[in-house]
C-alpha cells in the first residue's frame, strides 16, 4: 500500500532531516514509527502524503508516485487520511461541516450525502450531540476524535496519524487510542507517529525505530520489543518504558 | 468675539440656484462618502489578492505583490495623487489616458481620487491580509491539503475565512483611516467634505460654524463605520474562539 524507498530530505541550509529512508506498510498492516524527538519521524509520515518534499528516493501509495510532478496530490491526498497533532480542526465550521465540507468540495458528494455520512462517523467515534458545535467547544479528547472521523468521511485507503495524542491531557489520550485500536481491528492500513508503546503492543504489526534521520529498526512488533537490535533503540525503549 | 450664525445654514447660497449652504455641505458629505465606498471597495479587492500572494508559494507573485507594497506604502499619499491625477493620464497605455482625458472633469477628479485611495489603502490591507494568515498555525494549511483541497481551495475553505475574522479590527480603523485620507482629494479641487468646508468660509466668512459642521460630519460618518463594523465583528464571531462566547 505504502512503499518508502531510499528517501532522503535535505533542507536548503543543507539539514539533513531524512537519510535513506525505506520500509512499507501492506494492505491491512498497522506500523507504529518512535523514536526521539527530531529523528524524522514526523518528516517522513508528512512525505507519505507530499506535505513535505524529498530531494531524493520514491515513495509510493497504491502505485502511484507522490515525488513525480506529474502526480495529482490533491487527488492522492483525498484518498489517504491524516490525523495531526494539534486536531487542526476548521474553528469556524461546526463539527458537522468539519466533516462535511471535503466530501462536497473534493469528492463531489451531495449535502445530503456528506451530513448522513458525517453524523454516521460522528456517531461511531461517540460524539454525535457535538455535531452543530464548533472545535473551540469541545476538549482535545473529543475534537482529535473528530480529527479522526473526519478523515474517516473520506473513505481513506489507508491513515497516517502524526503523534495524535502527544498534545491531549493524559485522561483523554484513552479515548482516543480506543478509537485507533477498534480502527487497527477492523483492518484499517495505518501508518502512526506515537509514543504509545501500549497501542503497539496491542495492534501494531511492525515498529519502525527512527533516528537522526535514519530508520534503524524496522521489525515486527514482538521481535522489537522482545528485543531491540541496536543500543540505541534499547536505551530508547528503557527510558520510556520505566515507569 | 466671534460673531455666532448658525442660521448661515439656512441661507441661500451665492449663486442663484436655490440651494441653501447645508446643501452644499451635504453635497460635501456624499462625495466623501461616494469616494471612500468605491477606494474601500478596491482597497479590499485588490488588498486581499495582493495578501494572498505575498503568502503564496510563487516566487513571481511574492515578488510582484510585495513591490506593489513597498512602492505604495513609501510615497506620500499627497504625491500618490498628484500621480494618479497629472502623470498617469499622460503615460497610460492602451489609450486609457485619452479615455481618462475625455471625462467630464468632475469625474476626472472622482476617478483619480479613488484610484489613489484604493490603491494606498490597499498596500496597507495587502499587509494586514498577510499577518492575518501568517497568524495561524502551519498545520491548517497542512490540514487543509492533506484532505485533498488545492491550494487555492485551501485558502478558500480554510485559510481565508479565520484570517479576515482575525484582522476585522485593523480593517475597521484601515477603513477610517481611508475617510480621512479622503480629504486630501479636495487639494485637486474634488468637491468632498473638506473642500465644501473651505468654500464655505469663502463665501459666508463664517469659519467656526463650517469647519465645526464639517468635523462632526467626519466624526459621525466614522463612527457609524465603526459602529458597522463591531457588528460584522459580532456576526462573524466563532463560539469557543478568542472571546466567541462559552462552551
Amino acid at each position: 500500500m505504502i512503499t518508502i524507498r531510499n528517501v532522503s530530505k535535505i533542507y536548503p541550509n543543507g539539514f539533513q532531516a531524512l537519510r535513506e529512508c525505506s520500509t512499507q506498510v501492506e494492505k491491512g498492516e498497522v506500523i507504529v514509527v518512535c523514536g526521539p524527538s527530531g529523528s524524522g519521524k514526523s518528516t517522513l509520515i508528512k512525505c507519505v502524503n507530499g506535505l513535505e518534499d524529498f530531494q531524493q528516493g520514491e515513495i509510493l501509495v497504491d502505485g502511484t508516485s507522490v515525488g513525480d510532478p506529474k502526480t495529482n496530490l490533491p487527488r492522492l491526498r483525498s484518498r489517504v487520511g491524516m490525523v495531526f497533532q494539534h486536531f487542526e480542526l476548521f474553528p469556524h465550521m461546526s463539527i458537522l461541516e468539519n466533516l462535511t465540507v471535503a466530501q462536497v468540495k473534493v469528492l463531489g458528494r451531495s449535502q445530503d450525502e456528506a451530513t448522513e455520512r458525517g453524523h454516521k462517523l460522528l456517531e461511531r467515534v461517540g460524539l454525535k450531540a457535538q455535531a452543530p458545535k464548533h472545535p473551540g467547544q469541545l476538549s482535545g479528547g473529543q475534537q482529535q476524535r473528530v480529527a479522526i472521523a473526519r478523515a474517516l468521511c473520506m473513505d481513506p485507503i489507508c491513515m497516517l496519524f502524526d503523534e495524535p495524542t502527544s498534545a491531549l491531557d493524559p485522561e483523554m489520550i484513552n479515548e482516543v487510542l480506543d478509537v485507533m485500536v477498534e480502527l487497527a481491528q477492523e483492518g484499517m492500513t495505518m501508518m502512526c507517529v506515537t509514543h504509545e508503546m501500549g497501542f503497539a503492543r496491542k495492534v501494531a504489526h511492525r515498529v519502525v525505530f527512527m533516528d537522526e534521520g535514519r530508520i534503524l529498526e524496522d521489525a515486527k512488533k514482538d521481535e522489537f520489543f522482545g528485543g531491540a537490535r541496536t543500543d540505541r533503540a534499547k536505551l530508547f525503549l528503557s527510558k520510556i518504558l520505566s515507569h | 468675539m466671534h460673531n455666532w450664525r448658525w442660521e448661515v445654514f439656512l441661507e441661500p447660497a451665492q449663486g442663484g440656484s436655490g440651494a441653501t449652504y447645508l446643501d452644499w455641505v451635504l453635497v460635501g458629505l456624499r462625495m466623501t462618502a461616494a469616494v471612500s465606498l468605491c477606494s474601500w471597495v478596491i482597497a479590499l479587492l485588490w488588498g486581499s489578492l495582493m495578501g494572498i500572494f505575498r503568502t503564496y508559494p510563487s516566487k513571481l507573485l511574492y515578488g510582484l505583490s510585495t513591490a506593489y507594497v513597498e512602492v505604495f506604502r513609501n510615497i506620500p499619499l499627497l504625491v500618490q495623487l498628484f500621480l494618479w491625477y497629472f502623470v498617469a493620464p499622460e503615460v497610460a497605455p492602451l489609450g486609457l489616458g485619452a479615455w481618462f482625458k475625455q471625462l467630464h472633469p468632475n469625474l476626472q477628479l472622482f476617478v483619480a481620487s479613488m484610484l489613489c485611495l484604493g490603491f494606498f489603502t490597499g498596500a496597507r490591507i495587502t499587509e494586514q491580509v498577510r499577518a492575518g494568515i501568517e497568524s495561524l498555525s502551519r498545520g491548517q494549511k497542512a490540514a487543509g491539503l492533506a484532505m485533498g483541497f488545492t491550494l487555492p481551495q485551501t485558502y478558500r475553505h480554510v485559510l481565508l475565512p479565520m484570517a479576515f475574522r482575525i484582522i476585522i479590527p485593523p480593517l475597521s480603523s484601515e477603513c477610517v483611516n481611508l475617510v480621512k485620507n479622503s480629504a486630501v482629494a479636495s487639494t485637486i479641487g474634488l468637491m468632498e467634505l473638506a473642500y465644501q468646508g473651505r468654500q464655505l468660509v469663502d463665501y459666508t466668512a463664517q469659519s467656526y460654524e463650517s469647519f465645526i459642521a464639517v468635523t462632526a460630519l467626519y466624526v459621525a460618518l466614522n463612527l457609524l463605520i465603526l459602529l458597522f463594523m463591531r457588528w460584522v465583528e459580532k456576526k462573524a464571531r466563532v463560539p469557543g474562539f478568542m472571546g466567541g462566547g462559552g462552551r
